[in-house]
């Protein structure tokens, strides 16, 4: 078979594709709960300042990954 | 390849490129939107007005189109007009058939299964390079869905762990604006890549017919015009596909739209980086597979699963039919006369199957009714003609069952 599989290509597409492709959701969903999770708002009602920058750092690095990848297809890397 | 100069040809070979343009655009508007549809995340129009935009720019944002054919598959030397207008024939024709009964399929498959068989028929089995056919196409149409249904599961499961004691209206609020994200990167992606297919098929038309010079970049003409036919299919959207891909799986929600878009976005661009490229199409089916697996209790309909995989494979050797075909009226036809015979085929039967559709039309007002299992693919056929006994019309004159005026 392996004249007929890449098995070395194909190994690093299932490696980096678990590691963005469910890593990157993993990190939106971590700033949603941090967010909007429990005890996300303390007595007051409002969501901390340490908390928003938590979250607003995940929803960041998400965003950053989207904006390489366009980058990514804009160079002609496809 | 033979010099064409006969400027009616070369039209006629650019039409149907761009003709395959419109389908492919048309046939994947799914791969990216269905998701978001299904979640209503979007609403129909907006997601396809999206897609077709995203789709555009994409078409624009890189341009390193080579005019190959089905490289390291068919042999390059037989690559003439007359091979490359059956090919798209073939293409053209699977396309079409598949998003009647609204199944996703590849379009890269599709438009190289139509070559190899045209060149089969042009050259025999010397014609095609088999083992680059297994290795390049049929293999990934296998292992593509596999990997995409891992990375799809492996990521829903972890947003659902992470999210599980999260208000439901908070998580619907925010992971629509992840899901609405990552699906337009899968919309820039499809751009980019396919409309540098036709590109390239044109490119090689004019190259061949001495339009212009053998070294020559892609006129922009050309990257316009392909930009605009497929942004124009994907506008008008394969409902058809849309609604297997987003209700006939997997009961989606918009966790799930995400994760799955995400993981779809992440296996297309890593496997074209890493010299492995999987089928859009295949990939994002898997996702959404995936994100079914990922949770806990949910249904996947893998009977609908089944039906597409079976798709996948015949892909190649149908289009090949086709293609082989297209290829064989044309010889027998002969000369110039037998290309415009098969473009009029072409055309022919291409407005017979959008009759076809009419007869079950499914459009941006009903892609997210219900799946019922009675809908199923083989039971289309039947229920349609069940629909048009008048007199079942008018007893269901104020149900679901009236077809409604489609409004594109």
């Amino acid at each position: 078979m392996s004249e007929f599989v890449e098995w070395g290509a194909l190994g690093q597409v299932v490696l980096f594709g678990l590691l963005v492709g469910a890593g990157l959701p993993a990190l939106f969903a971590l700033g949603v709960r941090t967010l909007a999770g429990p005890g996300a708002r303390g007595a007051d009602g409002e969501v901390t300042i340490a908390r928003k920058v938590v979250a607003y750092a995940c929803f960041g690095a998400v965003v950053l990954a989207v904006l390489g990848a366009v980058a990514y297809i804009a160079a002609g890397g496809h | 390849m033979e010099s064409v100069t006969e400027p009616l040809l070369l039209a006629v070979v650019v039409l149907t490129a761009l003709a395959f343009d419109f389908t492919n655009g048309f046939h994947d508007t799914g791969n990216a939107m269905a998701t978001s549809i299904a979640t209503r995340a979007l609403k129909p129009k907006q997601a396809v007005l999206l897609s077709a935009s995203l789709n555009l720019v994409g078409a624009f944002l890189s341009l390193t189109v080579a005019a190959t054919i089905a490289k390291g598959i068919v042999d390059a030397g037989i690559i003439t007009l007359d091979v490359v207008l059956a090919g798209l024939v073939g293409g053209i024709v699977w396309n079409l058939v598949t998003w009647l009964f609204g199944i996703p399929s590849s379009s890269s498959h599709a438009l190289i299964g139509g070559v190899v068989g045209a060149a089969l028929a042009a050259a025999g089995t010397s014609g095609v390079l088999w083992s680059g056919l297994a290795a390049k196409v049929l293999i990934p149409a296998l292992v593509a869905p596999l990997v995409a249904i891992a990375v799809g599961s492996v990521g829903t499961r972890l947003v659902m762990h992470f999210t599980r004691d999260v208000p439901e209206e908070q998580n619907d609020r925010m992971f629509r604006w992840g899901q609405i994200g990552s699906a337009s990167l899968v919309s820039l992606a499809h751009g980019t890549n396919d409309a540098q297919k036709s590109m390239g098929i044109i490119l090689l038309a004019l190259i061949a017919a001495d339009a212009v010079p053998e070294d020559s970049g892609v006129p922009f003409w050309v990257v316009l015009s392909c930009a605009l036919a497929m942004a124009f299919g994907t506008y008008l959207g394969g409902w058809r596909v849309i609604r297997t891909l987003g209700k006939g799986l997997v009961e989606l929600e918009s966790r799930q739209g995400m994760a799955a878009e995400t993981s779809s976005a992440a296996v297309i661009l890593l496997s074209s980086h890493f010299g492995y490229s999987l089928s859009t199409t295949h990939v994002a089916t898997g996702s959404i597979l995936g994100s079914g697996v990922g949770k806990k209790g949910a249904a996947v309909r893998w009977s609908v699963a089944g039906r597409m995989f079976m798709a996948w494979l015949i892909t190649v050797p149908a289009a090949a039919l086709v293609g082989a075909a297209a290829y064989g009226l044309d010889v027998l036809v002969g000369g110039t006369a037998g290309s415009y015979v098969v473009f009029a085929v072409l055309v022919a039967v291409s407005f017979g199957i959008w009759l076809w559709s009419r007869r079950e039309p499914v459009g941006h007002h009903n892609v997210n009714d219900e799946w019922e299992p009675e809908t199923d693919n083989e039971s289309i056929v039947a229920e349609s003609v069940v629909d048009h006994d008048m007199e079942l019309l008018t007893v269901a004159a104020d149900g679901e069952q009236q077809p409604r005026e489609e409004q594109r």
